[in-house]
């Protein structure tokens, strides 16, 4: 990309800034003219960037926005400009930046179109993204215009100046200059951010005695303990689950939300494809697919995608460790970092002879399972992998280190690297804070992230101890609970409004640049800190940009600066794989603590897939968006295995006592087929006390029964019958099948043998068996496949369907009465008997079927058929009769039964996409395969006079996938993907027999199970 | 019987009188015209009309609210879109049968014995299909754009789907209403004259005298009176078939099990004509009583419809074996498993209660004593309404809770609004229905002449 | 007894008969005829604006250029609207100090925008791209009139669903050669050269009515 074109995308971008309205009415256009073209004189000669700025001058008459933009944009920002498409003005915009998640960072592409944010998707260049995201960075648009975030400084819930603020932080630091900081304490959560770590640092040396503390809720402390006692050093693993042939995940959700997610996906999901037609030998076909062990209590997506899922207490996993370690005989034993491989002769010894390693007995688990399971991981050493989760005390990590090491997997499957959180070494915990604020030892306390108050484990009373401090400034997006108790409360800017960096879990480091000026005066964590220094007043471009000009000085420091925040990452930084040795003596501190007695029920906590650790709890996106396996929107819920729900004698929607330890909380109990029994699992982040409106009264907060010794797993908990209901609302009441064939499976044995297995399950009508004259589909005919065998369930089609297309939130009541407005779902199926049933997962959107039973029976033709083959669903026609509704088979249509679509919120409006029409009360709507972004790029093909390439129409739902498994494109196109896919023998379409011929089509997933196990074991 | 005076070959269907003896011309005018004419308002029709006209309030409120606030304010949802506003215009324009059934199809068929009961049997149609024809309007999620499912030279350039069974709806429903409606009016001709001259009242005599449109009862009227109410008749009477038949398709067309058979047809007409007999019991029993017709509406007519109902019940019976034998028969997974749902399934209650209704209580009608009993036909007649709606009910929601993905089943539950419309739509068929009896002759007085036996011995002397 | 109704109120009825029916069969006619009319569509009515602009002097006089101030007609969906700049390109210079451009000396010097009043607008559910439709040669003339004879410019077409389906289903009616494309003045179609049915072969026009050709 030249030079100069950078430049312009510079105006162009800087065009963007701020809110239209204020563009064309402000003084400050004027003002903007004369100080800002004159140096830029090349770019205003140049038509295209002069032309921009008129187009958006002229459409922001036209435009409403927001009239609370305040500061004078003097900073550059590049737009990606991979396409010169882009570049034409009235197109929407791409830039690079990232979304912040605790530890985690997914570098992203912003959608901008007239100044306003309006699409997050991945960063196609960036290995942490590949182009998908996860469900949270999706919906971090939502919360960038939530009109309940905090807009005001406050002092003790007065509105104060910034200035006012400033000064008061002068004077404290004046008055710590005396003590060299000995009052002063930073709290934090995850830093990644290289630029805030360095500020702190630089901080920590003009008050030597001053403390940094980091307090995440959902940590990686086990992590690091673990590997502390495996090789002596906190690291932390990379998986490269893509060589991994047969992988071992010890309750670790790796495919689940969170950190990695989306890597762990797309590598995991190139290693699912199923061994297609023409694969040389069957033997040979049968290894291109890998298998997947999942020990774990409650289920997740992961053990959903399980070949075998090994249903055990959370508390009892570290039993099965030990007993596979002492298999793959490790247990106690000291190795050098170069094990050598164990042979079979070891293994053979190791498992035949009855002795100390001979596999110890696992609760619930056969021994045939172990010593297979043992076997297979043995047979692959090298291509396998253990993985451990984050709930799992230090010696299950440490187990998993030396297993993977004893397999000779380090290097090949993991590898490891420091740490990508500048916290997780150097900074105090959160427990040695709470002791200083005890004892009066703290005067100053900045919070820079998080809402302690809510997330600190119950027997940490933090806002008592804020009070015991004598100057406390909070930093948050909220107004929150943390907030309500601190002095200071100062908005925060949310990343899309912010300059920043941060290191992605990989450990390469992305630049954060702002879409839109801080729309509610936000500050960052930078801006605060320089607080302290001589220049309070300095933006965080400026204090970035200063870190990364001392980090790389040179001549061409402006140029590798402009390409990093053009790529989205900073080229070099990604951080090298360290060398790590393994100590002895690992099997000797195996503690039993975690374990509860038998028939004791143990209590986990997870983070809620939705609001996390309860930072989302205000985003409506996420809390209509349906959890894995559970199906609930708006609320948490105590899970139970239906054998434990029948002991106690209680079922879903009682309302029940939670008791640990004298402590109580009530929660809605929800019975959950595939969970392990006599074990409890709860979400966090619910029962959000001091929170905008979408967020209250939802959920139970199990935070108060999570204390700072069993944070995770903890034993000896009770439930205790209240004799009360409470509704909770499900999207899906039905979970059988029916023994219908609708998410058709097998297992890969099966396949190889019958790979036409698929469609036998159906008899299907012949070609051409319809009475209106055949179709015949010039130019275009788009459809979609989607691959079962890929797809993990995450949602983030669903979430991502709702970003790009306008798609209201209904809230709990509508959700109940099956009202909801999803426009592409998630189906989740159980199979087998309900204490270990196998899952399923079906995304259904619109089926576009070419024999629509839809469109014949709309009396005003609202809904009808394409030249291309799309099912259109036109809005402005639809009088809403729902007939077409009752019609569809597939129950893809979704109905506005009362005015959903916020048109009166100033916020809400910028939100929406303009290409999507925002559907009225009393209409029909529904997938219309992203036809907005399909008709983008018809018109730039006409216009350039060149044909459609396939892949250039992405859907929403495919764009986002993290494990690929949507394709759309032309079925007149003999080369384009979809015609591949769905040529494939696994292809079938649902209900295929009702003759509708459906555009989009499935592909059968397939399971790997060890052959060595009998059915009844699988 | 020994009391008929009629000669021997007559043709009368029916042996017993249909009209009691005694009668003269003036008489029966008398008798009839009074009931309109009366000075004063009877108590019991003023608290009758009141109610009713609470009701009517009932629906006028709940329309506001619907229309100030969606369509959700019902228990519709996904996947059961249709809720008690389709279950109720198909169960309203069901009962919108009977009338044409006896006005037209018996007239073609000499059956003199309809002629008692014709006139408020076809007004009670018309009070019927209008309620039906509001559900149709109100379902919609914008109403205000009703008139796009008609054919018109809009500025969009398009027309609507004449593929859908709504749109056919639309011509079926309103070619009925104004075919009925003009039936009716013709009908009321002579005696809207007949009323005109017998009354008191000089406004009453101007509006009536309006209405009549100059009729004198010259041999001229009375000859195109003649033509035009055959023709009339003659339209009508496919319109009973095919009404009905055009209703079935919005469900026959439909992909959904349970809606998608051939039996829909024949056994909404049948169907129809059951509830729409059972409902003219309903209004014939109390209004002999109370205005004491018993001499024009005799036993003998009760019992001519108690038959009729007997008959229709059966063949609905019918439909509902086939249902279930097509099922069977069909080897579909989703048809099999839609009866066993209907049986077995969260609903089956209704299905169960619907037979109880409509199969197992109208076989009382075998026994003369019961056909005898009216306040036995009149609660037969209950309840075969009541099953009628149930049909209704079975059909759409059941078959919609359940279709083909069960990750999209789920239950209706209907909230007070469906109710109050429901109700409301009652309120709004009395209040009509009390007002055409005070206003207008229930019975027509001309007709009921032409059945006395001088006029029968006139005939034969004029031969 | 008395006749309360005189002879000549039969006549009435007959009368009163025929007449509810054309009665019903006019307020239709009335119906559809209003609906079409300038009334509705405001075609062919002047919008008044904040400055007087003329098109007919600018364009028709002068001879600028359209794409002079409606830049990204060629490469966007929006042709776009110029800013106080470009009309101060010349008028720094001419007129400068004339009454008549006041408020767009204002607008620059205050850097509040001129707002003018919108005369071609679609509801929000019609998508239009001209970009598209200059690319396959239909002529600014043929939907936006002569704006050359515009002293204040007007919808010189209804902009209603039927109008553009008129197009869309016939379009060899209708295109112009590219380069015509921004001229101002239209052959009859008959003398047209190359013929619309050329122009449609050659810029391969495939003018769709798809329903989701312009509603999403």
């Amino acid at each position: 990309m030249s030079e100069e074109r950078e430049d312009k995308a510079q105006l162009v971008g800087r065009r963007h800034w701020r809110s239209l309205e204020d563009l064309a009415d402000s003084p400050r256009v004027r003002e903007i003219l004369e100080r800002e073209f004159p140096e830029h004189a090349s770019e205003w000669d140049d038509p295209k960037g002069r032309r921009q700025f008129l187009q958006l001058m002229g459409a922001s008459l036209a435009l409403a926005g927001l009239a609370s933009c305040t500061e004078p944009l003097g900073e550059k920002i590049v737009p990606f400009v991979r396409q010169p498409e882009d570049l034409v003005p009235g197109k929407p915009l791409r830039y690079a930046t990232a979304i912040r998640l605790a530890a985690g960072t997914m570098p992203v592409l912003v959608t901008s179109t007239m100044g306003r944010p309006i699409k997050i998707e991945g960063n196609p260049e960036h290995p942490e993204s590949l182009g998908a995201t996860d469900v949270f960075t999706q919906a971090a648009l939502l919360t960038l215009y939530d009109p309940d975030r905090s807009k005001t400084v406050t002092n003790l819930g007065a509105i104060r100046p910034y200035s006012d603020l400033l000064g008061v932080m002068h004077d404290a630091a004046e008055a710590q200059r005396a003590s060299r900081g000995a009052g002063l304490r930073i709290l934090t959560g995850a830093v990644t951010s290289p630029t805030l770590a360095w500020q702190i640092g630089e901080l920590l040396q003009t008050f030597p005695e001053a403390k940094w503390h980091r307090y995440e809720p959902v940590d990686d402390e086990n992590i690091l303990a673990g590997a502390r006692m495996a090789f002596g050093e906190p690291v932390e693993a990379h998986l490269h689950l893509d060589q991994a042939d047969v992988i071992l995940s010890l309750d670790s959700d790796f495919l689940g939300g969170g950190a990695g997610q989306v890597r762990h996906a797309k590598e995991f999901a190139r290693r699912r494809r199923a061994p297609e037609e023409g694969a040389a030998a069957s033997s040979s076909r049968k290894d291109t697919m890998n298998r997947l062990y999942v020990a774990e209590s409650m289920p997740t997506l992961t053990g959903a995608m399980a070949d075998h899922r090994l249903r055990l207490r959370s508390g009892d996993v570290a039993v099965l460790a030990r007993a596979v370690a002492a298999g793959l005989g490790v247990l106690g034993v000291s190795r050098p970092a170069d094990v050598p491989r164990l042979s079979e002769a070891d293994l053979a010894a190791s498992l035949g002879v009855p002795g100390a390693k001979r596999p110890a007995a696992v609760p619930g688990i056969s021994e045939a399972m172990i010593s297979a399971l043992i076997k297979d991981l043995a047979k692959h050493s090298s291509r396998s992998l253990v993985v451990v989760g984050a709930a799992q005390p230090p010696e299950v990590h440490a187990l998993a280190h030396a297993m993977n090491h004893a397999l000779g997997n380090t290097g090949t499957t993991v590898t490891y690297h420091a740490p990508v959180d500048a916290g997780a070494i150097v900074a105090g915990s959160f427990s040695e804070l709470a002791n200083d604020m005890g004892s009066g030892r703290v005067q100053l306390l900045m919070v820079l992230a998080g809402n302690p108050v809510f997330t600190a484990p119950v027997d940490i009373s933090f806002s008592e101890l804020l009070t015991k401090v004598g100057l406390t400034i909070h930093l948050g997006l909220y107004d929150d609970e943390t907030a309500a108790r601190c002095h200071w409360h100062v908005p925060e800017a949310h990343d899309l409004e912010s300059w920043s960096d941060a290191r992605c879990p990989d450990g390469s480091i992305t630049l954060l640049q702002p879409l839109i000026e801080p729309l509610y005066h936000g500050k960052t964590a930078h801006e605060l800190l320089a607080a302290f220094t001589d220049q309070p007043l300095r933006g965080s471009a400026e204090i970035v940009k200063e870190y990364w000009s001392r980090q790389k000085p040179s001549a061409s420091f402006e140029q590798q600066w402009r390409r990093a925040l053009h790529d989205g990452v900073v080229a070099g930084t990604e951080l090298p794989p360290k060398a790590v040795t393994l100590q002895g003596g690992l099997g000797a501190g195996a503690r039993e603590s975690d374990a509860a007695g038998a028939g004791e029920l143990e209590l986990v906590f997870r983070p809620d897939p939705s609001v996390y650790d309860g930072r989302f709890a205000n985003n409506g996106w996420l809390q209509e968006l349906p959890r894995p396996l559970t199906r609930l929107t708006w609320d948490n819920a105590a899970l139970v295995s239906p054998a434990t729900a029948k002991r106690l004698g209680m079922q879903s929607e009682d309302l029940v006592v939670l008791n640990l330890g004298g402590r109580r909380v009530r929660a809605p109990l929800w019975v959950l087929p595939g969970h392990a029994d006599d074990s409890v699992t709860v979400h966090l982040g619910y029962g959000r006390e001091r929170v905008g409106r979408v967020g209250k009264r939802a959920g139970f907060n199990a935070y108060l029964v999570r204390q700072s010794n069993t944070r995770w797993i903890a034993p000896g908990a009770k439930l205790e019958a209240t004799g009360k209901r409470y509704p909770l609302a499900g999207t899906q009441e039905h979970g059988s099948m029916e023994g219908r064939p609708l998410a058709r499976h097998a297992t890969l044995d099966h396949y190889l043998q019958h790979p036409d297995f698929a469609r036998e399950m159906e008899e299907a009508p012949p070609a051409g068996l319809t009475m209106n004259p055949p179709v015949k589909y010039e130019g275009h005919a788009w459809a979609m496949a989607i691959d079962l065998n890929a797809c993990t369930g995450c949602n983030a089609c669903t979430i991502a369907c709702q970003a790009e297309n306008n798609i209201p939130i209904v809230g709990k009541d509508q959700v109940m009465v099956n009202r909801e407005m999803h426009w592409i779902r998630v189906d989740r199926y159980f199979e087998g008997e309900p204490e270990a049933p196998a899952v399923y997962h079906q995304p259904v959107p619109c089926m576009h079927c070419e024999d629509a039973p839809c469109e014949q029976v709309c009396p005003v033709a609202a809904t009808v058929h394409s030249s291309e083959g799309l099912n259109d669903m036109v809005y402005n026609r639809c009088v809403g009769t729902k007939y077409c509704a009752n019609n569809c088979p597939y129950k893809v249509r979704r109905f506005n039964f009362f005015q959903y679509s916020d048109f009166v919120s100033p916020t809400a409006r910028l939100l929406f996409n303009p290409n999507v029409t925002v559907r009225t009360r009393g209409v029909m709507e529904k997938c219309s395969y992203c036809v907005q972004r399909i008709n983008m790029v018809r018109n730039e093909a006409e216009v350039e006079g060149r044909p459609i390439r396939d892949g250039e129409i992405l859907t929403a739902c495919q764009q986002v996938c993290p494990s690929d498994a949507i394709v759309f494109g032309d079925l007149n196109d003999p080369n384009s993907r979809v015609v591949q896919w769905k040529a494939q023998p696994r292809n079938y379409s649902l209900l295929g027999n009702l003759n509708t011929r459906p555009r989009t089509t499935y592909l059968a997933s397939l399971k790997n199970p060890n052959p060595e196990l009998s059915k009844d074991e699988a | 019987m020994e009391n008929d005076p009629r000669p021997p070959g007559a043709e009368e269907p029916f042996s017993p009188p249909i009209v009691a003896p005694g009668y003269t011309f003036a008489t029966v005018s008398d008798k009839i015209g009074s009931i309109v004419l009366a000075r004063g308002t009877r108590f019991g029709w003023v608290v009758g009309f009141a109610l009713s006209f609470v009701f009517l309030m009932v629906l006028v409120v709940s329309i506001s609210v619907l229309l100030l606030r969606g369509v959700g304010i019902w228990g519709i949802n996904s996947p059961v879109f249709w809720g008690f506003d389709i279950i109720n215009f198909v169960w309203w324009i069901g009962i919108g049968h009977a009338g044409t059934l006896i006005s037209a199809i018996l007239l073609l068929l000499r059956q003199t014995w309809r002629t008692s009961i014709n006139r408020f049997a076809e007004a009670m149609t018309l009070f019927a299909v209008s309620c039906a024809g509001l559900f149709p309007l109100l379902h919609m999620g914008r109403p205000w754009f009703f008139y796009w499912m008609t054919p018109y030279p809009s500025t969009m350039g398009v027309w609507p789907n004449f593929r859908s069974p709504l749109v056919w709806d639309v011509f079926a429903v309103s070619t009925y209403a104004i075919v009925s409606a003009l039936f009716w009016f013709v009908g009321l001709l002579p005696d809207l004259a007949t009323l005109r001259d017998r009354s008191k009242n000089r406004a009453a005599r101007i509006v009536y005298g309006m209405l009549a449109m100059g009729w004198r009862g010259s041999a001229a009227h009375w000859h195109r009176y003649e033509v035009a109410s055959l023709l009339l008749a003659g339209l009508a009477t496919p319109l009973v078939v095919s009404v009905h038949t055009v209703v079935s398709f919005d469900f026959t067309i439909g992909i959904i099990p349970g809606w998608h058979a051939t039996i829909f047809p024949p056994y909404f007409v049948a169907g129809a004509i059951y509830a729409g007999f059972a409902m003219v019991l309903l209004i014939a029993i109390p209004l002999r009583a109370v205005y004491g017709l018993e001499d024009f509406i005799t036993m003998q007519h009760l019992r001519n419809m108690a038959k009729v109902l007997l008959a229709t019940s059966m063949i609905v019976c019918y439909g509902y074996v086939m249902e279930a034998f097509f099922s069977w028969y069909s080897g579909n997974p989703y048809e099999q498993f839609m009866i066993v749902n209907r049986m077995l399934g969260p609903y089956a209650w209704a299905y169960w209660m619907l037979l109880a209704c409509n199969l197992v209580t109208p076989q009382l009608l075998w026994f003369g004593r019961v056909r005898d009993s009216i306040p036995a036909l009149f609660g037969i007649s209950l309840i075969v309404s009541l099953g009628m709606w149930l049909e209704r009910f079975v059909i759409i929601v059941t078959s919609l809770s359940r279709d083909f993905l069960p990750s999209s089943w789920g239950m209706f539950y209907p909230t007070r609004w469906d109710f109050a419309t429901f109700l409301g739509s009652i309120g709004l068929f009395l209040t009509l229905l009390f007002l055409f009896i005070r206003f207008l002759p229930m019975i027509s007085i001309f007709e009921m002449r032409t059945i006395l036996p001088q006029a029968e011995v006139d005939d034969h002397a004029g031969h | 007894m008395p006749q309360i109704f005189h002879p000549s109120t039969n006549t009435i009825a007959r009368v009163s008969l025929f007449g509810a029916l054309f009665l019903v069969g006019g307020a239709l006619w009335v119906l559809v005829t209003v609906q079409r009319s300038s009334y509705v569509t405001h075609q062919g009515v002047p919008r008044t604006q904040p400055v007087p602009f003329s098109h007919q002097h600018h364009v028709g006089g002068v001879g600028l250029d359209c794409r002079f101030c409606h830049t990204s007609v060629e490469t966007s969906a929006f042709a776009g609207i110029p800013p106080t700049q470009t009309c101060m390109i010349c008028h720094s210079r001419l007129w400068s100090d004339s009454p008549t451009l006041a408020p767009v000396r204002e607008s620059l010097r205050t850097g509040v925008s001129l707002q003018w009043n919108r005369v071609h607008n679609l509801a929000d559910f019609v998508y239009f791209d001209h970009s598209v439709h200059v690319a396959k040669g239909v002529a600014c003339l043929t939907c936006h009139g002569h704006v050359d004879q515009m002293p204040l410019v007007y919808k010189s077409a209804s902009l209603q669903m039927e109008w553009c389906l008129e197009c869309h289903r016939q379009p060899e009616k209708y295109l112009s050669p590219r380069e015509a494309v921004f001229r101002m003045e239209d052959p009859a179609p008959e003398k047209r050269v190359p013929s619309g049915v050329d122009l449609v072969r050659e810029y391969r026009v495939r003018t769709r009515t798809d329903c989701d050709t312009c509603h999403r």
